[in-house]
């Protein structure tokens, strides 16, 4: 027993546990789908979860440094819209400069928030709350209720969603879920090995002790809320691509789904713990679940209410379980450094 | 100590006050149609469910919690009540058991917060999700009308002279939580328990009774609400009320309510009520759209809890500078300000 607990720790319990959930929820929709088992299913669920990874790695860091941001989706719809918008006027723009409009149109905003947070003092879900309301507005007008058509975007982007990065077997890695998980380990190496990562952490655990040893917290989440923009503004670029028409209400409700992810994936609410490979296997989770209801023709309408319940679920197991356990694991680690000095 | 908090307080309030009356000056220069009953019942009339939900949203956030979850339930209620009236239930049953279901949904999210101690932002976000889902299984992408006309007449005008039945619901609830809130025992522990919740257990105080009666209430409020969205829109689709919460939160933040909980009046919401709407259908009769009008909600919503940061923040500057002169009250304002900090950190923000 105590060769397990020095092997694995809670968290990493809660993340297999999460595995081993995705793999029943597969099973038990692959019983009741014909043809489930297909590369297509894989397609789906992986375009699906693309984006909504990317932006809840950003909405990860906030997260983790015990703040929120309610504004993602706002931003995702920003730059989607903008950058489409600029795309179709512009049709000859390189793919590099796009890309790098959205993640700039993305930081901006995502600096907007960050310093309202961190030098304005206001609490980030009054913050975002606002600024989701205030991007939407601005957007909304800006736009004037026109769309970005398919039809106006250059053929590069619009094939950009279709480009094989290679196959295993029948399963095709598209270029765009690549990148999305390429940037979800980039952040799981930042968390776990920068300097900065590590603070992260330091801050969302204990503010003020992080601030007495002398970390710059404001900078330091002031930096969390500008990735989390910058994300979201990458998440809008990738949006644009797989979507191609955009309307003034696009990814409405995004910032639902990834702090879903976040949630589930065992991040917790109140900062200082929780793994990029968690979000994404919350973000697979709901993924899975959204496409599957879709497929099962039932009714499409339950998926909120089921994400809903996993939200509620997933804290409360938290708040119930993991906690117990770690007691558990914090107890046997005292018994056997005391074991350890009596033989000594 | 309690002299100043309350010259603070008059301060904030005559702030408010002096913002309304600039509001209504440039609504009376915008247009001829704003001075006139109707205009002024309508501007109620309009959002009467967010004025109700702000109210009983300003005793949960002054308990140092927050109710994402209310919009949700107020859809989820209005349509629960359309679809049982649907099935061919009494519309009289159907609101009885829309508010029952309403009042049972927030004894739910209740039970998580006070008795489980999940933090209200992660619960309320969940019943966010769950309660429009609910709706969403409940009525799909239809839209279902037709009430009886008694039911309709609740949420028109000229319910009792000019005024509406939700108006009338609107002021009585008023002056309920407004004695409720200031001169009752119950809303001192609500004051309390929102500024140090374990002092408050310490002291005896049945903290986990009060969230659960709050967040009951909030379930029956919201329902209450979406009844009346109801009756006023004589329609009901799965998406009504959505975004509602960015309303009603600007408006009992605005009121000087802290979202650390602790402070803040009804007196104050009542008056932050006021000039929202005011700007609100000052906005409208200019012909700006409601787009730009949710933008200027959520720019208030910032600069309400900016604005009193930056006075802090001037007077911490202009006490450091006269340090020498008033040690004592800068002592205080510093625990006053660790205070703060403390909450800042028990309660998720």
């Amino acid at each position: 027993m105590n060769r397990i607990r020095q092997i694995i720790r809670p968290e990493q319990i809660r993340e297999l546990s999460l595995l081993l959930i995705i793999l029943l929820i597969i099973i038990f929709f692959g019983s009741q789908i014909d043809s489930y088992y297909t590369s297509r299913t894989f397609q789906r669920i992986s375009s699906a979860v693309m984006i909504i990874m990317v932006v809840a790695v950003g909405e990860t860091l906030v997260v983790i440094t015990r703040n929120i941001d309610l504004s993602v989706g706002s931003i995702v719809g920003v730059t989607a819209y903008v950058a489409g918008e600029q795309v179709s006027i512009h049709n000859d723009l390189p793919p590099l400069a796009l890309v790098l409009l959205a993640v700039g149109i993305g930081t901006v905003l995502g600096l907007l928030n960050g310093i309202l947070v961190t030098y304005g003092n206001i609490p980030s879900i009054v913050v975002t709350l606002g600024t989701m309301a205030i991007y939407r507005g601005v957007l909304v007008e800006y736009g004037r209720g026109e769309n970005v058509l398919v039809r106006d975007l250059p053929d590069w982007l619009v094939d950009l969603p279709r480009v094989n990065l290679f196959s295993i077997g029948e399963l095709d890695i598209r270029l765009l879920v690549g990148v999305a998980v390429v940037i979800v380990i980039i952040f799981q190496l930042v968390l776990s090995f920068l300097p900065y990562g590590r603070r992260l952490y330091a801050i969302g655990s204990n503010p003020d002790a992080a601030r007495m040893a002398g970390l710059p917290a404001r900078r330091i989440v002031l930096g969390a809320f500008v990735l989390s923009g910058a994300l979201s503004g990458l998440g809008g670029f990738i949006y644009l691509a797989r979507f191609g028409t955009i309307s003034f209400n696009a990814a409405q409700g995004l910032h639902m789904q990834a702090i879903a992810a976040v949630v589930v994936g065992g991040i917790n609410i109140f900062g200082g713990s929780g793994t990029m490979f968690g979000m994404l296997l919350g973000a697979i989770l709901m993924g899975i679940l959204e496409q599957s209801l879709i497929r099962m023709q039932i009714n499409e309408f339950w998926k909120d209410a089921i994400f809903g319940l996993f939200i509620l679920l997933a804290v409360a197991t938290d708040a119930l379980v993991m906690n117990r356990l770690r007691d558990i694991w914090a107890r046997a680690a005292v018994q056997m450094r005391e074991a350890a000095m009596s033989e000594e | 100590m309690r002299k100043r908090d309350w010259r603070w307080l008059l301060r904030w309030e005559s702030l408010l006050a002096v913002i309304l009356a600039m509001v209504i000056v440039a609504n009376i220069q915008i247009s001829d149609h704003y001075l006139g009953v109707d205009n002024f019942v309508n501007l109620f009339h309009l959002s009467i469910e967010k004025i109700i939900l702000a109210l009983i949203m300003t005793l949960i956030i002054i308990n140092a919690e927050i109710d994402l979850s209310i919009a949700s339930l107020m859809g989820l209620s209005a349509c629960l009540f359309a679809w049982l009236y649907n099935k061919g239930v009494p519309a009289q049953s159907a609101i009885l058991i829309a508010l029952a279901a309403g009042t049972l949904c927030g004894t739910f999210n209740g039970f998580w917060i006070a008795y489980a101690r999940l933090p209200s932002l992660v619960v309320t976000l969940a019943g966010l999700i769950m309660f429009r889902g609910a709706a969403r299984i409940l009525l799909e992408d239809r839209s279902i009308g037709l009430f009886p006309q008694w039911f309709n007449d609740l949420g028109q005008p000229n319910f009792v002279g000019p005024l509406s039945f939700g108006i009338i619901v609107f002021i009585i609830l008023f002056v309920v939580c407004l004695i409720v809130l200031h001169f009752t025992a119950f809303g001192r522990y609500v004051y309390i328990i929102g500024n140090n919740r374990h002092a408050a257990r310490y002291a005896g105080i049945k903290v986990r009774q009060t969230k659960m009666i709050l967040f009951t209430l909030s379930g029956l409020v919201s329902s209450l609400g979406g009844l009346l969205l109801a009756a006023r829109l004589g329609t009901v689709r799965a998406n009504v009320a959505e975004d509602f919460e960015l309303d009603i939160i600007t408006m009992v933040l605005l009121g000087g309510v802290s979202i650390f909980g602790g402070t803040g009046t009804m007196v104050g919401v009542g008056l932050s009520i006021l000039v929202v709407l005011n700007l609100r259908n000052g906005m409208s009769l200019a012909n700006y759209s409601g787009n730009i009008q949710t933008s200027v909600v959520g720019i208030l919503l910032i600069a309400s809890v900016l604005l009193p940061n930056l006075f802090r923040a001037v007077r911490r500057w202009s006490a450091f500078s006269f340090r020498s002169r008033d040690m004592m009250s800068k002592d205080e304002e510093e625990s006053q300000e660790t205070q703060q900090t403390d909450t800042v950190g028990s309660i998720a923000n």
